[in-house]
C-alpha cells in the first residue's frame, strides 16, 4: 500500500573496497519500507532502505529525528515488521535471527529492572537462555568488567548514575555475547565527558571483540569518531541519503578528531544532512 | 521512650527537645484529635441519653441535679450512645476477665470472624490474581471477563450475602466456607483491578528487551510482570483485607449466626445492647488495623528485599 511515491533513487550500496573480504552480509535490507498507520493517517517512518551491514563493521545511523533510525533498528530486531521490501540477518529472517538469539539490543533508556542488582540484570538474558549458574557467574563478571562496572555487582540500578546504568545495559546486551549488536542513542541522555569515555571504551570493546555494531547517533562527531560506514538519513518519509566509507584508521585515540581527516568525513556527513533536509 | 529517660538524666534541655519533637511529629496533632473526638462523644452521651434519665426521675419522682443528669446519663444499662468508657469497661470484662473459650468472649467472637475473614481473604486474593493473570495474557478475557468483575460490585453485598448461604447450605456447605466467600466476593475486586494494572506496569522497552531475548511467557511472567506488580498487589491486599472482614461481619448477619462478631451485634440490636454493639464495633476496626498493618508490614519486607528505597 505503500509504494514509494517521490522517493529519490537511493544511493549505491557501497562500493565495495578490495580488502573487505567476500562474506555473507550479517544485515541486509533490500527496497525496505514501513508505514505506521496512526490515528493521523499513515506515518511512513522508512521508505525504500537500501543496505548492507558486514561482518566486524561498525555502522553508525545520523539523521534528524523521526527519519527512522529507531525503525530501522527495530526491523532488523524483529520488533516492528516491515511493510515493503525484505530484511534479513545473518542470512535469516529477523524473527529467525532473533529466535537465534543473534543480536544483543540497548535501548534509548538503560530499562534496567529496579528490583534486580546490576549483577541480576546482566545475567537475565544468561537466566532466561538457560546458561548454567556457573557460566552465568562467570560472564556476568567478565562483561561488568570489560563495561568498567566491577565492584557494583550488589548496587541496585538507583544506586548508579546514568551513565553507569547505560554501561550496566550495554554489559547486559554483551552477556550472551551475540555477534551482532543493535545500540539506539545509547548514549545519548549522558553529558559530553561521560560520552567521550564511553564512545572510547565501546571503540575498544570492539576492537578487542570483533563484534558488528550498528549504532544510532545524532551527533556528527560521535558518529565519524565510531564508525567505518555512515549512513545519513533523512526524514519525511524516512530514507537513506548518503552512506559514507570512513577512511580513519581502526586505532583511534580521542584526539583524532582534530584531524583533517575526521573534521573532512564530518563535512561530508553535514553535507548530506544538509541535503536531506533541503529537498524537503 | 529513650527520650524520657535522657530527660530525666539532663534535665531541662531535652524536655525542650521532647516538646519540640511532640510538636513536629505525628503525637500531637494525634492526640489532640482523639481528644477533641472524646470531649464530642462524651456530649452527645450526655445529650441523647438525657430525655430517658429524665423519664426515670420524673417516674421515680426524684430531685436531681445537673451533676446527677451528667453522672447516670454515663452510666445507663441501655443507652442510646454509651460512653466511651463504658465501651472499654466492656470491652475489658469480655477480653481480659472472660475465659476465651466462653460464649461471652469477645476474643471468640473476634476469632471466628477473623477466621473467615482470613479464609475468605486468601481466596479471594488468589481468585483475583488468577483472573488478572488471564485477563493479561488473553484479549477473550480482557473483554469479557472485566465487566462482569465490575458489574459484581454493583450489586449490594447485603442483597447477595443470604443467597450465597442459602445457596451454598442448599449443597451441603456451611460453617467457615459460606461466609468466607461472601469476603471473597468482596476481596477479589480490589485485587483483580490492581493486578491488571500491576501486569501491565512494566515499560515497553522491558517487554522488547524481553522479545530481543526470545523469553517465552512464562519467563516474561516471572522475570518482569510479577515482579513489577508485587507493589500493586499489597496495595490492593490491604483494600482487600479491610473489606474481608466486612465482608464477614456482614455475613454473620443474615445467617442467623450464633457466634462472631457479626452475630454479637445482631444480638446486641435485638435486646438494645448498645455496649456490646459498640465493643463488637471496636474491636471490629482494631482488627482491621492490625490486619491492614500486617499487610503493610508484609510490603515493607518485600520491598527492602526487592531493593527499594525506602
Ligand atoms: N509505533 C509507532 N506508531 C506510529 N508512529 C511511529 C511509531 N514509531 C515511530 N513512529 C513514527 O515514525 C517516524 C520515525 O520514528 P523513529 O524511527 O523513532 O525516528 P528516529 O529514531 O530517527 O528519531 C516518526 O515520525 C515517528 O513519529
Ligand atoms: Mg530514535
Amino acid at each position: 500500500m505503500n509504494v514509494a511515491t517521490n522517493t529519490p533513487t537511493p544511493n549505491p550500496s557501497p562500493q565495495g573496497r578490495g580488502e573487505r573480504i567476500a562474506q555473507a552480509p550479517v544485515v541486509e535490507a533490500r527496497g525496505l519500507s514501513l508505514t505506521f498507520e496512526t490515528n493521523d493517517g499513515p506515518v511512513q517512518a522508512l521508505s525504500n532502505v537500501d543496505l548492507t551491514v558486514g561482518k566486524g563493521e561498525f555502522v553508525s545511523f545520523i539523521g534528524p529525528s523521526g527519519c527512522g533510525k529507531t525503525t530501522f533498528l527495530r526491523v532488523v530486531a524483529d520488533l516492528e515488521q516491515p511493510t515493503a521490501g525484505h530484511v534479513s540477518v545473518n542470512g535469516l529472517s529477523p524473527e529467525a535471527a532473533r529466535r537465534a538469539r543473534a543480536y544483543g539490543y540497548v535501548f534509548q533508556a538503560a530499562g534496567l529492572f529496579p528490583w534486580r542488582t546490576i549483577e541480576k540484570n546482566v545475567a537475565l538474558p544468561l537466566e532466561i537462555m538457560g546458561f548454567s549458574a556457573a557460566e552465568q557467574k562467570e560472564r556476568v563478571a567478565r562483561t561488568l568488567a570489560l563495561v568498567n562496572l566491577t565492584g557494583f555487582e550488589r548496587k541496585y540500578p538507583w544506586q548508579l548514575s546514568g551513565g553507569m546504568q547505560q554501561r550496566a545495559s550495554i554489559a547486559r546486551a554483551l552477556a550472551f555475547d551475540a555477534d551482532l549488536l543493535l545500540m539506539d542513542e545509547p548514549f545519548g541522555a549522558l553529558d559530553e565527558i561521560v560520552r567521550d569515555h564511553l564512545n572510547e571504551q565501546l571503540l575498544k570493546l570492539w576492537a578487542r571483540t570483533d563484534k558488528t555494531i550498528c549504532f544510532v547517533t545524532h551527533s556528527i562527531p560521535e558518529a565519524v569518531y565510531l564508525s567505518t560506514k555512515i549512513v545519513v538519513m533523512s526524514p519525511r518519509p524516512g530514507r537513506v541519503t548518503d552512506i559514507i566509507e570512513s577512511t580513519l584508521p581502526k586505532e583511534r585515540p580521542l584526539d583524532i578528531r582534530e584531524t583533517p581527516e575526521f573534521l573532512e568525513i564530518a563535512h561530508r556527513v553535514r553535507e548530506g544532512l544538509r541535503a536531506g533536509m533541503g529537498d524537503e | 521512650m529513650s527520650v524520657t529517660a535522657s530527660a530525666a538524666n539532663t534535665g531541662a534541655a531535652p524536655a525542650a527537645s521532647l516538646l519540640r519533637r511532640l510538636g513536629q511529629g505525628k503525637a500531637l496533632p494525634v492526640s489532640l484529635v482523639v481528644a477533641a473526638i472524646l470531649l464530642i462523644w462524651y456530649g452527645f452521651t450526655v445529650y441523647l441519653n438525657t430525655p430517658w434519665q429524665i423519664g426515670v426521675y420524673e417516674r421515680a419522682g426524684a430531685e436531681w441535679t445537673a451533676a446527677d443528669l451528667v453522672r447516670d446519663t454515663m452510666a445507663q444499662d441501655r443507652p442510646v450512645l454509651p460512653a466511651p468508657h463504658q465501651v472499654v469497661a466492656e470491652i475489658w470484662k469480655t477480653t481480659v476477665e472472660t475465659r476465651p473459650t466462653s460464649n461471652r468472649s469477645l476474643l471468640k467472637h473476634a476469632w471466628i470472624t477473623l477466621s473467615s475473614t482470613l479464609l475468605g481473604f486468601a481466596i479471594g486474593t488468589l481468585l483475583g490474581v488468577l483472573l488478572a493473570v488471564g485477563i493479561v495474557h488473553n484479549r477473550a478475557m480482557d473483554r469479557s471477563v472485566m465487566p462482569w468483575v465490575i458489574a459484581s460490585q454493583t450489586i449490594p453485598i447485603l442483597a447477595i450475602a443470604p443467597m450465597i448461604i442459602v445457596v451454598l447450605n442448599a449443597v451441603g456447605l456451611s460453617g467457615l466456607l459460606p461466609k468466607a466467600l461472601i469476603s471473597t466476593y468482596l476481596s477479589f475486586f480490589p485485587v483483580v483491578v490492581g493486578m491488571v494494572k500491576g501486569f501491565r506496569s512494566p515499560e515497553a522497552i522491558q517487554l522488547d528487551l524481553m522479545r530481543t531475548y526470545n523469553a517465552s511467557r512464562p519467563q516474561v511472567f516471572f522475570k518482569l510482570r510479577w515482579p513489577a506488580a508485587l507493589p500493586y498487589l499489597f496495595t490492593s491486599m490491604k483494600v482487600a483485607v479491610a473489606i474481608s472482614l466486612v465482608g464477614a461481619i456482614v455475613g454473620e448477619l443474615p445467617t442467623g449466626a450464633v457466634a462472631g462478631l457479626g452475630a454479637r451485634l445482631l444480638a446486641g440490636s435485638y435486646y438494645g445492647q448498645t455496649i456490646q454493639i459498640w465493643a463488637a464495633l471496636f474491636m471490629a476496626a482494631a482488627l482491621a488495623a492490625i490486619l491492614v498493618a500486617l499487610v503493610g508490614l508484609g510490603q515493607r519486607l518485600v520491598t527492602a528485599r526487592m531493593g527499594g528505597r525506602s
